[in-house]
C-alpha cells in the first residue's frame, strides 16, 4: 500500500533527516514508528503526505509515485489518508460538527451525506453530546477524538497518527489507542508514531525503530527498544 | 457541485468574519480610515475642479468695436470665432445692451446717468466676450484678432481694441496656478492612494497570518486551493463593503456641516440647474460616490486576501 524505495532527505543545512530508507506497509496493517525526537519520524510522515519531497528515492502510494503527481492528484491522495496530530489541529472557529463537516465538504460530499455522517462518526468516538462545542470548550482527549472523527469520516484507506497521545494523560491515551485499534479492526491501515513505551508494548503489532534517519529495527510483533 | 461549493465558500466566509470578530473589527477600522481617505480625495478633486473652473470662467478676452461698426460685421466675426475648436463661448453684447448694462450698473449714481443723458448718442461700443476651453489658448485667439485688426480685412477694420495684453499677466498666472495645482493634486492623490493600499494590504495580510495554521490544516484534509482561498476572499470583500458603508455614512454629516467651511464660497458647484453645495453634490452623486468608495473597498479587500493567502497555499 505504501512503499518507500531508498528514500533520503537532506535539508538545506546539510542535516540528514533520512538515509536510504526502504520499507513497505501492507493494507490493513497497524504499524508503529518509534524513535527519538529528531530521528526522522515526522519527515517520514510528511513524505507520505507529499508535503515534502525526498532528496533521493521514491515514495509510492499503491503504485503511484506521490512526488510525481499534479496538485489535484495530491489532493485526491490526501483525501484517502486521514491524519491525526499531537496538537489536534482543529479549526478553532468551527464547532466539532463543523470541523468534521469541513473535511467532508473539502472532499466534495453532499449536504445530505454530511448531515447523516457527522453525528454518526461523533457517536463512534463517543462525543455525540459535544457536537456544537468549539475546540476551546473541549478537553485534550475530546479534541483528539474530534480529530480522529475528522480523520475517519471520509473513510480513508490509511490513518496516519503522528504522536496522537503526546499531550494526553494515561486514561485518554488508552482510549485514543483503543479507538485506533478499532479503526484498524474495521479494515483501515494505521500508521502511528509515538514515544510512549506502554502504548507500543501493549499493542503487540509491527514496530519500526528509526535512529538518525535509518531504520534500525523492523519487528512483526515489536517492543519499544531504544 | 459548483453551486454547492460557492454556497459553502460564501457561508464559511461569513462564519469566519463573524467568529473572528476582533480581527474583523480591527481590519474594518483600518479599512474605514483608508476608504475615508479615498472618499476625501474624491471630494477634494471635485472641489478643486469646481474652484478652478470657476476661476477659469472669470477670464475672457474682450473685443471692442468701433461705435460705427455694423451689427453684420460684429456677427460675422462672432461666427468666425465660434468656428474655432478652442473657443468655448462667444457672447455678443450690442451697443444697446451695453448701454442698458451701464445704466443698470450705475443706477444709484445719478451724476453719471445725467452725464450720459447729456450725450446725444450712445457712446458705448459693441463687445464680443470670447472664452476658450483652456486659458493657454487665449494667446492664439488674441493674436488672430490683432492680426485681423492690423490687416483691416474681413471685418477687421471694425475692431477698436482687443484687451488681451492688459490681461496677459493675470491669465498667465492663472494658467500656471491651474496647471501646478493639477499636478500637485495628482501627486497627492497618488501618494495617498498608494499608502492606503499598502496599509490595507498589510492589515489583511496580518489577519490571514493569524490563520496560517488553519490553512495548513485545510490543506491536510485535502481541501483544494480555491476552496481554501474562497472564504478569505469573501472576508476581504466583507471588510471592504462594511468599511465602505461606514465611511459613506461618515461623509453625510461631514459634508453637511463642514462643506461650507472648506471654501469661502459655499455655493460653487454648478450643474444644469444652478449652484450646489458640497452636501447637495454628495446627495446628487450618491450612486457614483458609493460605487467609488465601496467598490475600492471590495477590490482592495478581495485582492489583498487573494494575494495574502497565496503564500500559505504551496503544497
Amino acid at each position: 500500500m505504501i512503499y518507500f524505495d531508498n528514500v533520503s532527505k537532506i535539508y538545506d543545512d546539510n542535516s540528514i533527516a533520512l538515509q536510504d530508507v526502504s520499507f513497505s506497509i501492507e493494507p490493513n496493517e497497524f504499524v508503529s514508528i518509534v524513535g527519538h525526537s529528531g530521528a526522522g519520524k515526522t519527515t517520514l510522515i510528511k513524505m507520505m503526505l507529499a508535503e515534502q519531497r525526498p532528496t533521493a528515492g521514491q515514495v509510492f502510494f499503491e503504485s503511484v509515485d506521490v512526488h510525481n503527481l499534479r496538485r489535484q492528484e495530491i489532493l485526491d491522495i490526501r483525501r484517502r489518508i486521514g491524519t491525526i496530530f499531537q496538537d489536534f489541529r482543529l479549526l478553532p472557529h468551527l464547532t466539532a460538527f463543523e470541523n468534521i463537516a469541513f473535511a467532508m465538504e473539502a472532499a466534495g460530499r453532499s449536504d445530505e451525506d454530511i448531515e447523516a455522517d457527522v453525528p454518526h462518526v461523533l457517536d463512534l468516538v463517543d462525543l455525540g453530546d459535544k457536537m456544537w462545542n468549539f475546540p476551546h470548550e473541549l478537553s485534550g482527549g475530546e479534541k483528539q477524538r474530534i480529530a480522529i472523527a475528522r480523520a475517519i469520516v471520509n473513510q480513508p484507506d490509511i490513518i496516519i497518527a503522528d504522536e496522537p497521545t503526546g499531550n494526553l494523560d494515561p486514561i485518554n491515551t488508552y482510549e485514543i489507542i483503543q479507538i485506533l485499534k478499532k479503526i484498524n479492526d474495521l479494515g483501515t491501515t494505521v500508521i502511528l508514531t509515538t514515544h510512549n513505551k506502554g502504548v507500543i508494548d501493549s499493542l503487540k503489532r509491527r514496530v519500526m525503530t528509526i535512529e538518525k534517519g535509518k531504520i534500525i529495527r523492523d519487528d512483526k510483533e515489536g517492543k519499544y527498544m531504544l | 457541485m459548483f453551486w454547492t461549493n460557492t454556497k459553502r465558500v460564501i457561508r464559511s466566509g461569513f462564519i469566519n468574519f463573524w467568529r473572528n470578530g476582533f480581527v474583523s473589527l480591527a481590519s474594518v477600522m483600518v479599512m474605514t480610515v483608508t476608504l475615508f481617505v479615498v472618499g476625501s480625495l474624491f471630494f477634494n478633486n471635485v472641489l478643486l475642479d469646481a474652484s478652478l473652473s470657476e476661476l477659469r470662467d472669470k477670464v475672457d478676452v474682450n473685443v471692442y468695436f468701433n461705435t460705427d461698426a455694423s451689427e453684420e460685421e460684429v456677427l460675422s466675426l462672432k461666427d468666425q470665432l465660434e468656428s474655432f475648436p478652442e473657443v468655448s463661448n462667444v457672447e455678443y453684447i450690442s451697443r444697446e445692451q451695453a448701454l442698458e448694462n451701464f445704466k443698470e450698473r450705475h443706477k444709484d449714481d445719478i451724476l453719471t446717468l445725467q452725464a450720459l443723458e447729456e450725450l446725444s448718442e450712445n457712446p458705448l461700443s459693441a463687445v464680443l466676450n470670447v472664452k476658450t476651453k483652456e486659458p493657454s489658448q487665449y494667446e492664439s485667439i488674441a493674436n488672430f484678432l490683432s492680426d485681423k485688426k492690423a490687416s483691416g480685412e474681413d471685418g477687421g477694420a471694425a475692431i477698436d481694441e482687443v484687451n488681451y495684453l492688459q490681461n496677459k499677466t493675470a491669465i498667465d498666472r492663472l494658467t500656471n496656478i491651474i496647471e501646478s495645482s493639477k499636478v500637485s493634486n495628482f501627486a497627492k492623490t497618488a501618494i495617498l492612494v498608494i499608502i492606503s493600499i499598502v496599509v490595507v494590504f498589510n492589515t489583511v495580510r496580518l489577519s490571514i497570518y493569524i490563520s496560517r495554521e488553519e490553512i495548513s490544516v485545510m490543506r491536510l484534509v485535502g481541501a483544494s486551493n480555491r476552496y481554501i482561498r474562497g472564504p478569505f476572499v469573501i472576508v476581504g470583500v466583507l471588510y471592504g463593503v462594511i468599511a465602505g458603508i461606514i465611511s459613506i455614512i461618515i461623509f453625510y454629516p461631514l459634508t453637511y456641516w463642514f462643506g461650507p467651511l472648506f471654501y469661502p464660497l459655499p455655493l460653487f458647484l454648478t450643474d444644469s440647474v444652478g449652484k450646489l453645495t458640497l452636501f447637495e453634490y454628495y446627495i446628487n452623486n450618491f450612486g457614483e460616490i458609493f460605487l467609488i468608495v465601496v467598490g475600492s473597498g471590495v477590490v482592495l479587500g478581495a485582492i489583498s486576501s487573494w494575494l495574502a493567502v497565496r503564500r500559505y497555499l504551496k503544497i
